[in-house]
């Protein structure tokens, strides 16, 4: 080789790192001119911007989801006169309550301002919807929680009594009314972004995240020892659910548009979670193994949710995945 | 534009914000020389700190793409591509079966470099302004789209919701951390009557800054100009037919929009508002119904 033809081949080299790494670090580069783009986009860029969200997002997810559909299991519990069950529930709400917040707070880049999320309602930012929703939560779980445990303590008598009950009846009530929207619109948070693997998906999001966080309420319960068979047959409900929704993401595919959902590692922690809280809880529950099926389906809506915000990231750093929904 | 000296819309002291008048850039690669006068301008008059100073290899940007400290951005397209009435002969570049320029080792080398300043564009239905729940985004007199830096709790979420990839949050150790920023239309000038920094600045005048309808009637001026004198892949980006229902800071472009990683069909994500809300409702009044069937037959 001529001293020409190694130096084109050590550029060649260069060009090939600067295309994998996005950036060359060795010594004495110098380069003129780089690599003519054989891919589509603009020498890799991302197109849109990934998530800055982290780890507390997809915690949130999870325990909003098993919080607010926890109080939607307490109100059925109270038209069935399930006593123990409602505290149960309802404790699971509070803590969750509590819980959502903190991760929310944590995850701005700027807590202390968190109370700015309460200066506007805009009904077309589902950010903002869930602010309100999570607000409206609270404002029904702390009161309901208090008046379950006053009456269940029997701390007053007579007429004082009844109306604690009235009050709890009130309260729960409206805890599963925000708890069943605290459990799904999160779906509709990711759903309605201009990143393709999410947006593609915005009818299954809020499917598998309300349907996941009732299965996962069930699950808790269960776990800490209520072994009811309404709270059985809420977990096959739900593992039957998600199980269709495995079938279902498996056929809709959008080739490159949504592929963090099938390939990388953002696509195993999907398929991983699905198939715990779909076929393998359902599959144990059908054998009665109930904490095993509970467990299950804990864990699989766990992994689920950091699996949508790795998608989130995988996709909204393709370029080609931001084309091909475009072209679809 | 060009020749018009001190007359130019960019060097001229205006009162569009007094008089609420909708105004626009309007970029130009077809005259960029890759200056980057307009980056530095914007950097220095806003005080945006530098976000790293790498050696991306990707001809000479070495920024890379807009963000929460790039506020203009000007990219180095290499294609391997005729420009305008180029002539061209071979380069003596390495044969190489995937490019059809060069399948043929005999053949003409066609090349052209491509300097395009991006921009937060502005957009006539803006997802960053949408779905920002602090309301810390608004629209201003002049019709741009502006972050209020001290309302911003960087919740993140206008960084999604964009559908070009613009605003972004900043990242810790760097001035005003945790909040989301992006180009300001550098609204403080536009008040006081002065032109943006990077239109100010750009000595071929390829940002024009000015009114709206004025700009939109130059950008189709231009094109059939260029495409006179043989720059048949010239068009203006600006996706009106969308929902974005066009952008403030339109381009001209040379090819297609996917090269300068524009996205060819933006929509805004409140599109996507209404299907995802039924399908939550849905199923939060499915939980409930499960939930009570449940009680009623397993109890
Ligand atoms: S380009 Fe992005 S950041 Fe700029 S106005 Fe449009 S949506 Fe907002
Ligand atoms: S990060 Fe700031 S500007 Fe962006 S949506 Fe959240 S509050 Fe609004």
């Amino acid at each position: 080789m001529t001293n020409d033809q190694l130096s084109e081949k050590r550029l060649d080299q260069l060009r090939e790192q600067a295309w994998k790494d996005g950036v060359v670090t060795d010594r004495g580069v110098d380069v003129a001119g780089g690599p003519i783009p054989r891919k589509p986009g603009y020498y890799g860029e991302p197109v849109v911007r990934p998530p800055v969200w982290t780890w507390e997002i997809g915690l949130y997810f999870f325990i909003g989801g098993i919080g607010g559909m926890s109080a939607v299991i307490a109100s059925a519990a109270i038209l069935f006169h399930h006593l123990d069950l409602i505290r149960a529930a309802m404790w699971l709400a509070g803590i969750a309550t509590i819980l959502s917040p903190i991760l929310l707070i944590m995850d701005l880049g700027r807590p202390r301002l968190f109370l700015n999320m309460l200066r506007v309602f805009k009904h077309q930012s589902a950010m903002s919807m869930g602010a309100w929703i999570l607000t409206g939560f609270g404002t029904c779980t702390a009161p309901g929680l208090i008046a379950v445990e006053l009456h269940f303590h029997h701390v007053f008598g007579g007429t004082m009594d009844q109306l604690v009950r009235i009050a709890a009846g009130i309260f729960v009530f409206g805890s599963a009314f925000f708890g069943t929207l605290l459990a799904t619109y999160t779906g509709v948070l990711i759903g309605a972004t201009a990143i393709p693997a999410w947006h593609l998906h915005r009818v299954l999001l809020p499917i598998h995240f309300g349907t996941a966080g009732l299965g996962s309420a069930a699950a808790w319960l269960e776990l800490i020892g209520h072994r009811i068979p309404a709270l059985n047959a809420i977990g096959y409900y739900a593992a039957a659910v998600e199980s269709a929704l495995l079938i279902w993401l498996t056929f809709n595919k959008h080739g490159a548009a949504d592929r963090a959902i099938h390939e990388h590692g953002s696509g195993w922690l999907i398929r991983i979670g699905e198939i715990l809280n779909g076929p393998l809880a359902l599959i144990l529950r059908l054998f009665g193994l109930v904490p095993f099926a509970a467990i299950s389906f804990l864990i699989g809506s766990l992994v689920s949710r950091f699996g949508w915000i790795a998608v989130g990231k995988v996709s909204g750093t393709d370029p080609e995945a931001v084309f091909a929904s475009q072209r679809l | 534009m060009i020749g018009e000296g001190i007359q130019s819309s960019n060097q001229r002291r205006h009162s569009f914000v007094k008089d609420h008048v909708e105004v626009g850039f309007f970029t130009d690669p077809s005259v960029c020389i890759g200056c980057k006068a307009c980056e530095v301008a914007c950097k220095e008059w806003n005080q945006v700190p530098d976000d790293g100073f790498t050696w991306s290899g990707n001809s000479y940007d070495n920024t890379g793409h807009l963000g929460a400290s790039t506020w203009r951005h000007v990219m180095f397209l290499e294609q391997d591509r005729q420009k305008g009435n180029q002539i061209t002969g071979p380069m003596g570049l390495p044969f190489e079966p995937a490019s059809p320029a060069r399948a043929d080792p005999q053949s003409e080398d066609p090349f052209r470099w491509v300097f395009l300043s991006d921009v937060c564009k502005h957009c006539e239905e803006a997802g960053c302004l949408e779905s920002c729940p602090t309301g810390a985004i608004v629209r201003t007199e002049v019709g741009s789209v502006l972050v209020q830096n001290d309302v911003c709790n960087g919740c993140g979420y206008c960084v999604v919701s964009c559908p070009f990839g613009v605003i972004d949050r900043r990242p810790e150790p760097l001035p005003d951390a945790g909040g989301a920023f992006k180009c300001t239309f550098c609204y403080d000038r536009q008040k006081s009557g002065l032109v943006p920094a990077c239109a100010k600045v750009c000595p071929t005048e390829s940002i024009v800054f000015g009114r709206l309808d004025d700009l939109r009637a130059r950008g189709a001026q231009r094109v059939q100009q260029l495409q006179e004198s043989g720059y048949t892949d010239a068009q203006l980006y600006d996706p009106t037919e969308t929902s974005v229902r066009g952008i403030h800071a339109f381009f001209l472009i040379l090819g297609e929009p996917e090269a300068y990683g524009l996205p060819p069909k933006p929509q805004i994500p409140t599109i996507y508002l209404k299907s995802a809300w039924t399908s939550a409702f849905a199923t939060a009044i499915g939980s409930f119904i499960a939930t009570l069937l449940a009680f009623t037959f397993f109890s």
